[in-house]
């Protein structure tokens, strides 16, 4: 790694291991602009606004230069200036700029456009009209605003390896579309929106289901129960000057009440309820002797991804249902009495850190006579925005506990929002040794961290058994051929598509892997001040799994996703 | 000269290059080369093969103008377009040609999908200005006239070969 001194702007800036000028600009305090930088994605060089400019008067980005000992280096001279301000009046030429009505609220293009004073465009947009496309569950694409920097082609294909989205054509009528100019819903997609979080503009957006949201809520006739999952709370107060990582789901739970919700109940009960079948079904499968690897099932991305690109291992994923689904089929159980007493019909809006959840409570397995278990999935973003549209201030708001019976869970479903945490919560329950010593054997194992690929052993009763976790599909992708080959034999595998886990989801607001580690510690630090560590010291699931039975449970718990 | 895709045989060119990823442009041509484009299917097996995204293979088969998406016509003509040609009016020939055949903005094959109209930047044929190809064969100091006379000498003989 080089190491040295360099000159920026007059300032003498030490760098140590920075892979690009343009991160030692930034360590320097000076805020260059990019559109297609993204540090955990390759260097692409195509927005053109990290210029700088060198000693000598030449000009090139600062994102694929690397940082030598002594590079003199300006970043804000006329040149540069005027460079930077007609590359933002090109992109707003060929834009939509209908930003009245754009979905995106946090569009960059329209930062940078007020940040350098763009207030006259000279030239005309003559490029054509495109479709939109509002095919997927998960997200929209409007071609019609994208500025051509390919983070979402990159990100589609090197974080979660699957490339459904491309380049086609070139020059000027280079554009992004999947191959053929299909319909998203035609692909292969798995619907996991990173595209959408990525997308500087509203080229590619989440969709937005907040009417339906407002809809139901304003309705007498519907009792509108929401459930959270774990990941939102850590995340949601960040639109609203909390740090990342902090748990405001005590004040998410008053505004939800402020809107006009009638019940407010926590994702992590449901979780509970998924650790323990799924620890039980891996206990199973190890006194059967298979099949091997058993994959979690809480990811709808990643079940979409073996379903669409290797089926082959539909068979291995557990058959347990999604935290999310659990508690769906459980609530529409419960409450079909409740409804046919008072006459008001259950609307289950679940809010999720993740795009790929819509498109999960869509799928046929967890309808009923046509009905959805979950009337309604919002992402966090969604839920930001119904805050601010009822100009509730959450950070100002007092504090209100879950509802019961539905509203408690452990601290190991407390982790089930972040990479690692439904590994360690199934093997925290399938652990004989239940000490406090264990559970901290059990924290130091390797299945925390932020690499791709972790790996762990552990001792279940004389026998060793092999771990992995993994977060980004393309790392899933990767391990899968090596299984292929025959080089890696694993008993579990957890798989969360997105990086960090569901605290990474594309529902989530605009983050990066700092924050995403900030949030992951959040979650951990409430398992940490969490009563009760393990599923199965929940009373309440404890209680319900007994009357339910041993059949039923297996009924109301279970799906098979491998087709006959 | 197949017009439809045998794509077991699209699937030996593919295995001709070991299924490697690299030699992606190499596969498409050689397939071009045999049925004279790439259809959805022959594309969708390339990226299965050669185990990348068929997204990808379309951005490439669409980067380079060579490669043909759409099925082509019995009679590929090729209009000169370099500079010794066009000075020498070979855009009329076109314009004639394109009219006379019916075609109409992307459109570049006729309705009985015997001909399609291409222009080509320079045949390396020059004082045959302005000249064209049909298959490959050239046709020198063309005017529109005689280019319509050619696709009804072509268009003669096809319907003597079918009746």
């Amino acid at each position: 790694m080089a190491k040295g001194f360099m000159i920026i702007d007059g300032q003498r800036v030490a760098f140590d291991g920075e892979k690009n000028v343009l991160s030692v600009i930034r360590k320097a305090g000076i805020d260059i602009p990019t559109f297609c930088y993204y540090s955990d994605l390759s260097v692409y060089g195509a927005c053109r606004m990290c210029v700088v400019e060198d000693d000598k008067g030449k000009i090139d980005t600062s994102c694929s230069m690397e940082p030598r000992d002594g590079m003199v280096i300006r970043t804000n001279s006329a040149r540069l200036l005027k460079h930077r301000r007609m590359i933002l009046e090109l992109l707003l030429a060929s834009h939509n700029c209908d930003c009245k009505t754009c979905m995106k609220t946090h569009c960059h293009l329209r930062e940078l456009a007020q940040q350098f004073n763009i207030i006259n465009i000279r030239f005309q947009d003559t490029r054509p009209h495109f479709e939109l496309d509002d095919s997927g569950y998960a997200v929209v694409r409007d071609p019609n605003k994208c500025i051509l920097c390919g983070d979402c082609v990159r990100v589609c294909e090197e974080m979660q390896g699957v490339g459904i989205i491309d380049w086609s054509r070139r020059g000027s009528k280079l554009q992004v579309m999947p191959a053929f100019d299909r319909k998203l819903a035609e692909t292969k997609c798995v619907s996991c929106g990173q595209c959408a979080a990525v997308c500087p503009t509203g080229a590619i957006t989440v969709r937005n289901e907040i009417g339906k949201a407002w809809r139901a809520i304003h309705d007498p006739s519907k009792r509108v129960v929401v459930q959270i999952a774990p990941a939102v709370r850590v995340a949601v107060g960040e639109a609203f000057g909390i740090p990342s990582g902090e748990n405001v789901l005590d004040k998410l739970i008053t505004a939800l009440k402020l809107m006009g919700v009638d019940e407010v109940y926590d994702t992590n009960f449901a979780a509970d309820f998924t650790t323990i079948t799924e620890g039980n079904e891996f206990l199973e499968r190890l006194k059967n002797g298979g099949p091997f690897p058993m994959f979690t099932s809480c990811c709808p991305a990643w079940v979409k991804y073996l379903e669409n690109h290797d089926p082959k291992y539909l068979k291995n994923i557990s058959t347990c249902k999604s935290p999310m689904e659990m508690f769906a089929a459980i609530l529409r159980e419960k409450y079909a009495e409740k409804d046919a007493a008072d006459g008001r019909k259950t609307f289950h809006i679940a809010i999720m850190p993740c795009t790929a959840k819509k498109m999960e409570a869509a799928r046929d397995e967890f309808k009923q006579d046509g009905q959805p278990d979950v009337d309604l999935v919002l992402t966090t973003r969604e839920i930001i925005d119904m805050i601010n549209e009822n100009g509730i201030r959450l950070p100002e708001l007092e504090l209100e506990s879950p509802d019961l019976p539905f509203g408690l869970g452990s601290g190991a479903a407390a982790i089930y929002g972040v990479t690692g945490g439904v590994a360690e919560a199934v093997v925290r329950h399938c652990l004989p040794d239940k000490s406090k010593n264990a559970l901290r054997a059990i924290e130091f194992m390797g299945l925390r961290g932020q690499k791709g690929i972790r790996e762990a052993t552990v001792d279940v009763g004389g026998t060793e058994l092999k771990l992995a976790v993994v977060n980004g599909l393309v790392n899933a992708r990767r391990l899968l051929k090596d299984i292929d080959e025959g080089k890696a034999f694993y008993h579990l595998i957890e798989v969360m598509t997105c990086q960090g886990g569901c605290v990474g989801g594309a529902g989530q607001p605009r983050a990066v892997r700092e924050t995403k580690k900030q949030r992951g510690d959040g979650l951990y630090n409430i398992d940490h001040s969490a009563m009760f560590k393990r599923a199965e010291k929940n009373p309440i699931v404890v209680q319900m799994l007994e009357e339910m039975g041993e059949h039923h449970a297996h009924e109301l718990l279970h799906v098979n996703y491998v087709k006959e | 000269m197949n017009s439809t895709i045998d794509l077991q045989k699209v699937a030996a060119i593919i295995d001709g290059y070991g299924c490697r990823r690299e030699a992606l442009i190499a596969i498409m041509q050689d397939i071009q080369a045999e049925y004279k484009y790439l259809s959805e299917e022959t594309l969708e097996l390339i990226a299965e093969k050669l185990d990348i995204s068929i997204a990808k293979v379309y951005s490439v088969a669409t980067f380079y103008e060579n490669f043909s998406l759409e099925a082509k016509g019995k009679y590929i003509i090729k209009v000169c377009n370099g500079t010794a040609c066009h000075v020498r009016k070979s855009q009329p020939i076109f314009d004639a040609l394109h009219d006379y055949l019916g075609l109409t903005g992307e459109k570049k094959t006729s309705a009985d999908g015997l001909f399609t109209l291409e222009t080509v930047a320079c045949l390396g044929a020059c004082s045959l200005a302005p000249a064209m190809t049909v298959n490959d064969e050239v046709f020198a100091k063309m005017s529109p006239e005689s280019a319509i006379d050619l696709i009804n000498v072509l268009r003669e003989k096809e319907a003597g070969a079918n009746g």
